[in-house]
């Protein structure tokens, strides 16, 4: 990267004064007819697109009370104005969560309320139009559905839930987004995000295996589809693909491997993303669901566990009990099944990091910190975990385990400031489906407010890797680094560093 | 009876009318909206006890605003615990019959008109200084703000000023209202300038933002606990889809095994 492209930046957030239409523009590349009907959306905008669009905002807000609740509750406060990181990053005033909101709010005014279909004006109600449609395609492909907005909102409004309502209702009308439909589509005809098939995938696992071996002179396994293995392994199919995330996955292998715990990936249910929650679509969320737990199911496993990755532990932790029945309470047949077959000793399902702290916490793992001594470790809270998601069963788990397991592996750990972590971490700027090129300079700027404490700490404690538990995070992350003047290599999985780290006692695979 | 009079009795039972009937229509639709997912926000509650402490950080000390603004935290949270205080203060007018003696022991409550109007002044200074408040705010926003510091000055300029209506009218007519015994209504217009904007707000309260009273209760990121993992949470309509998409399922299972 040339440095006149990079971001010279100080090493505080500021709250810019704000910039009309900014970052207006057409949004990111729309979804082809293919990719719509895949998912068995409109392929094209439909004729009438205004009546159906404003059928679905009735219906959804009559199934989803988050948004009924939301869209009357807001009283302009301000309050989250200067907490969305594409506002702090781009100043464009539509990109703060209220103005967001008041794009779908100001609709729902003008056909669903009484102040707003006899005194538009006064309540800032507006027509569905085609300007207003436009406005929702790009705004609402601003937000990364990561719910920062949301921890200061005196009322509680989730941003997210709108984002999601709206692109829902888009896509109803044939207005789909071509990075995250496509996705969807891969994942229903092949199973993962990557599009990547069975035997591809079992080539890579094979080599990885190798090189593993070659590393560390263990066999370490990597296995695919052994049926009554303990855990099933739900991992993103980033990890199976490129830097730092395949390192996360060496980690798990290796935490595995020194557990004794039989443990399985599924060619089936190859991807632990789930796009479902960013298009707001319950019924492909589901889908996405469902898939886990027929692996499960299929290869009689005990525990499921999954990897590092933000969105999919939201999905997993908060909805797959609701939406599969893994978890306990669902009375259909199938979900009785698989609540019969796992082990209820266990969360389920569980993180990865649950997993390995747990272990740790059981002094079966050990490690040789100095491995990692010229790292000084800062860790990034991904959203989704953050804010979406607890670890442990206890309160903040998810900010207390990650870290512990990373200093349970480091010597030298510093958490960037304080407003910029825990459930009050900024996003990477890629996530809730705008992890694609077409929408690179909202990305970097979106980035600025974490690469903001990244520099702090930098400068301060001299921070050289950032850490984190998100295949968003860490794909977003290598490629925006650079741009602020950051090696784009000092992103880690934490179970990179786990793996850096882990001495390995066990010589030959436990045999079950 | 005079025709002001009249009119003000009218105005009043209407707006109390139209209040009742359309906050109980959005509660039962609020009730009635299924919450399909678990969405509770960071710091999430791990139980009941949890989410029940939550909303009385959130009610009575306003805690995620004081994360994200002191300024609007101090204008608000006086502006609404002055509001609370205000409203008992002025029970006793209300009451019929010889009023508790608790209530005249609110006499010291009338000077919570002051953070009142310091508050709405504040938040109204937002809404025109802060560019990023001023780019959110509808001109109904100025509007409720301004008829709120209307009934306030209005009141002070009664309390404070000398400018008292004639008392025993007051306390005949407002107790007239609850008992349909009805009388006169003071005359001043100060009296007057006070007591109708109260009762625009009550009437439009259920077509408003001032629906963020009730609303925060049924926030499902502040109500709901966070333990998706051990107990499962069904809504109406998605259970429903679960039938729909058994057969789905069924004939998925069979097909791969």
């Amino acid at each position: 990267m040339s440095n006149t492209n990079q971001i010279k930046l100080p090493t505080y957030v500021e709250t810019p004064p704000i910039d009309r239409d900014s970052m207006a523009g057409e949004g990111p590349f729309k979804a082809t007819q293919e990719i719509q009907n895949d998912l068995g959306f409109p392929d094209e905008k439909v004729d009438n697109w205004q009546q159906v669009a404003i059928e679905k905002i009735g219906e959804t807000k009559s199934k989803f009370r988050s948004v009924q609740v939301f869209l009357d509750s807001c009283v302009k406060c301000g309050a989250c104005t200067d907490k969305c990181h594409y506002y702090l990053g781009t100043a464009d005033p539509k990109n703060m969560p209220v103005a967001r909101q008041d794009l779908f709010r100001s609709v729902y005014r003008r056909y669903f309320t009484f102040a707003g279909k006899f005194f538009p004006k006064l309540v800032g109600a507006k027509d569905l139009d085609e300007d207003m449609l436009d406005d929702w395609y790009n705004y609402f492909h601003q937000c990364s559905q990561c719910r920062r907005c949301a921890v200061y909102c005196p009322s509680g409004i989730d941003t997210a839930e709108i984002s999601m309502a709206a692109r829902e209702v888009m896509n109803v009308i044939g207005v789909g987004q071509k990075y995250s439909n496509q996705i969807l589509g891969k994942v229903k005809k092949i199973g993962n995000n990557l599009g990547m098939p069975e035997p591809a995938l079992r080539d890579t696992l094979m080599d990885l295996e190798e090189e593993i071996k070659e590393d560390t002179g263990i066999d370490i396994k990597l296995p695919i589809d052994i049926k009554n293995s303990e855990v099933l392994m739900v991992s993103p199919s980033a990890d199976f693909f490129a830097e730092p995330h395949i390192d996360g996955l060496i980690g798990y292998a290796k935490v595995f491997h020194e557990s004794g715990v039989s443990w399985t990936l599924s060619s089936y249910a190859s991807e632990a993303a789930n796009f479902g929650i960013f298009i707001g679509n319950y019924d492909v969320m589901k889908q996405g669901a469902l898939r886990i737990r027929k692996a499960a199911l299929d290869l009689n496993v005990k525990r499921v566990v999954v990897g590092e990755c933000g969105h999919a532990w939201r999905v997993a932790y908060s909805f797959w009990n609701t939406l599969s029945g893994i978890g306990s309470g669902a009375v259909d047949k199938y979900s009785m099944q698989l609540q019969k077959q796992l082990d209820s000793n266990y969360p389920q399902p569980q993180h990865i990091i649950e997993f390995t702290f747990d272990l740790i916490q059981n002094n079966q793992l050990s490690f040789d910190k100095s491995k990692n001594d010229h790292r000084v470790v800062t860790f990034h809270d991904s959203c989704n975990v953050a804010r979406g998601s607890n670890m442990g069963n206890i309160k903040n788990g998810q900010f207390i385990l990650p870290r512990e397991v990373i200093k349970a592996a480091c010597n030298h750990f510093v958490d960037m400031s304080k407003n910029t972590i825990e459930s009050s971490t900024f996003c990477c700027g890629g996530g809730g489906g705008l992890l694609t090129d077409d929408l690179i300079d909202l990305r970097i700027k979106g980035a600025k407010p974490r690469m903001h404490a990244l520099k702090k700490s930098e400068q301060e404690s001299g921070v050289n890797t950032l850490a984190a538990i998100c295949a968003i995070c860490k794909s977003q992350f290598s490629k925006v680094l650079p741009y602020y003047d950051f090696d784009p290599y000092m992103i880690v999985s934490v179970h990179q560093l786990i793996s850096d780290a882990i001495i390995l006692r066990k010589k030959s695979p436990q045999k079950d | 009876m005079s025709l002001i009079s009249v009119l003000f009795i009218f105005f009043i039972y209407i707006s109390v009318l139209v209040f009742i009937l359309g906050v109980s229509y959005k509660l039962v639709q609020y009730w009635n909206t299924p919450a399909p997912l678990k969405i509770p926000i960071a710091p999430t509650s791990l139980d009941a006890k949890g989410v029940f402490l939550r909303f009385l950080r959130e009610i009575f000390l306003f805690s995620s605003l004081f994360k994200a603004n002191k300024w609007t935290w101090i204008f608000g949270w006086s502006f609404h615990l002055a509001l609370v205080l205000l409203f008992f203060r002025h029970l006793v007018y209300f009451w019929p019959g010889e009023a508790p003696l608790i209530l005249y022991k609110t006499e010291s409550f009338k000077y919570a008109s002051y953070p009142l109007i310091f508050g709405l002044t504040g938040l109204l200074g937002r809404r025109i200084f802060v560019d990023r408040v001023r780019y959110i705010s509808a001109p109904s926003d100025y509007l409720m703000l301004l008829v709120l510091i209307v009934i306030a000055s209005t009141g002070m300029i009664m309390t404070f000023a000398n400018h008292h209506p004639n008392l025993l009218m007051v306390y005949n007519f407002a107790e007239g209202l609850i008992t349909f015994k009805w009388s006169e209504l003071p005359r001043e217009f100060i009296f007057l300038a006070h007591i109708f904007p109260v009762f625009c707000l009550v009437a439009i309260f259920p077509i408003s933002k001032l629906l963020h009273a009730p609303g925060i209760f049924f926030s499902p990121t502040f109500n709901q606990i966070d333990n998706a993992r051990k107990k499962r949470h069904l809504s109406n309509w998605a259970s429903k889809k679960e039938e729909s998409l058994k057969i789905d399922i069924e004939n998925n299972h069979e097909e791969v095994k």
